[in-house]
């Protein structure tokens, strides 16, 4: 691949259900799942004189939504029928926003693995209603040799948000990078479960190639059926592969819908009827406009807070955690709360609760199936514990052994360190009084010591650490054990 | 002739009517002279009337997300009405290719 020479130019569109109680446009339940056609009534059936009537809670989610990327919401709003046939579509028209989306614009910071970060403009986000799920009725449940396909409409009627990025996203790291985004703040606003194996996201790729600082735009393949966010970066990368192949060799790529076969690992064209789609858009006089009124935006912004985004650039570049870590910690909003706590705490000390967080309490919690959030440790008594470890008052043997003992019985770490007699030792003499006795105790180390072999230093502090009880400061335990040694 | 402005094959496709050439013969007239109607409204002056989607002059009309089990269809009367049934599915002429 000549990938310095091309340039990939790839905008993503994905469909997010919200996780309201009800339907869009009625009262069924919106769950997931359920015996099928259970969760149905005449609207979302599309009986003959049905009428919607929207779902206040998705309206607002929308905006919080869009707020939370800094889109603009317009004063007005309205609902269009979107018109097309589809066994699993009831009304043989979908309700869907054509011209005037709830809200427009925003961008959506995204970081990569690696800690690189970029940004994606989002054209709009809309609100529409979800369609009904269709199996395949061929003995094994796909779709070639099946002569009739098996209607649910448990799903139809669910509210559905469209979020259209601009195609500004430039590899399939990036694709990635950007959906976990998304995934992540609309999963900590709330709004959606956003789980792509429940269909609850759903993307599509637009993508296309051009030569490196051209600025019009290749023509673009849709690749389409993507279920995880690893099969969306392979499959971007196979149609990027893909497409410089097919230039290279002289060919052109064509405009078309392409399906991502996860076996094969290599996009397919879907040979569709691919008339142009002509959807006749038009108002839905069942519905009336929704004007959002300053206030309404007002009060919805209020309810925001940090989101994972800022989370994790606030981690990197004020507390200087690293960014492996800073997304470990961002994927865990509970986690996150209790850490921001622990450095409040902790009078800033970030890097020493990081290291406790997702190290022996990570392990702890990990071991025992219980959130660290839920646990008995409390942040201020990790707050304690890094206090005591960063003035070399406890050593970090016995620091593990606090964290031991928070993690089962709770409390405070100054009360385990007196109770257990766990300060560290860093008084010279006595020190210096165990250091005399261990090394009278083996001449032969001592030996070996000065004939050369300088890694018995270790044993020597072990030897030093347990006749203290684990007590002694171990770097002033071998400052001590050197100077004598080389006395001898 | 307003008919010029209409492809009546690709409307009848859209709205899934097969048409004979007689019914197309037939219907491609009738079609012209209902746009000939609405044509009388492009005479109105419509310079200081707001854009509108809808006649009817409420908005926000909304409800609350709860759910009402009392609209909630049993299975046997929402499949009642269903050309084919296969267990608790609508069974339908297999779907060709994705939409939407």
């Amino acid at each position: 691949m000549t990938a310095p020479y091309w340039e990939a130019v790839i905008g993503i569109e994905c469909h997010v259900e919200l996780k309201t109680v009800s339907k869009m446009f009625c009262g069924c339940p919106n769950e997931f799942g359920g015996e099928p056609n259970t969760k149905v009534c005449p609207v979302c059936l599309a009986l003959p004189g049905a009428l919607p009537v929207p779902n206040a809670m998705a309206i607002e989610y929308m905006l919080r939504a869009g707020l939370a990327f800094g889109a603009t919401i317009p004063p007005h709003s309205k609902f269009d029928r979107k018109n097309y046939f589809y066994p699993d579509m009831p009304k043989n028209y979908q309700i869907s926003q054509f011209d005037m989306p709830l809200t427009q614009g925003g961008v959506v910071r995204y970081w990569l693995e690696d800690g690189t970060r970029g940004e994606c403009r989002l054209t709009r986000i809309h609100l529409e209603e979800d369609t009904g799920k269709s199996t395949h009725a061929s003995a094994d449940g796909r779709l070639a040799g099946a002569t009739s396909s098996l209607i649910d409409f448990n799903r139809a009627g669910v509210p559905l948000m469209e979020c259209v990025g601009e195609p500004d996203i430039r590899s399939a790291d990036e694709a990635v990078a950007f959906l976990e985004t998304l995934a992540r703040t609309f999963r900590e606003l709330g709004v959606s479960d956003v789980k792509m194996e429940e269909g609850s996201l759903r993307c599509d790729a637009n993508v296309s190639i051009r030569k490196r600082g051209a600025t019009e735009l290749g023509t673009k393949a849709e690749i389409k059926n993507m279920n995880s966010f690893r099969s969306v970066r392979r499959a971007i990368a196979s149609e990027i592969a893909r497409q410089i192949e097919v230039v290279e060799g002289g060919g052109r790529v064509i405009q078309e819908t392409r399906g991502w076969d996860e076996a094969a690992g290599v996009t397919h064209s879907q040979r569709s009827k691919e008339e142009a789609h002509d959807y006749r858009y038009f108002p839905d006089p069942d519905l009336v406009p929704i004007d959002v009124t300053a206030d309404v935006v007002e009060r919805v912004r209020a309810t925001l807070t940090e989101t994972p985004y800022e989370r994790y650039a606030r981690y990197v570049d004020t507390l200087g955690v690293d960014s492996k870590r800073a997304t470990q910690l961002v994927d865990d909003a509970a986690l996150a709360a209790w850490f921001d706590r622990a450095v409040a705490a902790s009078d800033g000390k970030a890097q020493a609760v990081v290291a406790f967080v997702l190290g022996d309490l990570a392990r702890l919690a990990n071991e025992s199936g219980t959130p660290l959030a839920a646990g008995k440790v409390t942040p201020e008594a990790l707050a304690e514990l890094v206090a005591l470890t960063s003035s070399s008052a406890i050593n970090s043997k016995a620091a593990k052994q606090i964290v031991e003992t928070l993690w089962s019985e709770g409390g405070s770490a100054k009360a385990i360190v007196e109770r257990e007699g766990l300060a560290q030792v860093s008084d010279r003499g006595a020190v210096e009084a165990i250091v005399d006795e261990v090394l009278a105790a083996n001449p032969k180390v001592v030996a070996d010591y000065k004939a050369g072999k300088t890694n018995v230093m270790g044993f020597l502090t072990g030897a030093v650490m347990k006749a203290s009880r684990g007590k002694a400061n171990p770097s002033l335990a071998q400052e001590l054990l050197k100077e004598k040694l080389a006395a001898r | 002739m307003p008919t010029d402005r209409i492809d009546i094959r690709h409307v009848a496709r859209l709205a899934r009517l097969a048409l004979t050439d007689d019914e197309i013969a037939t219907f491609g007239p009738q079609l012209g002279s209902l746009m000939t109607h609405v044509d009388a409204l492009a005479k109105l002056d419509t310079e200081n009337v707001a854009a509108t989607a809808q006649v009817v002059p409420s908005r926000n009309v909304q409800r609350e997300d709860a759910i009402r089990p009392e609209t909630i269809l049993a299975r046997d009367v929402v499949l009642q009405n269903a050309p084919q049934v296969q267990g608790p599915y609508f069974r339908v002429p297999r779907i060709i290719a994705e939409e939407g």
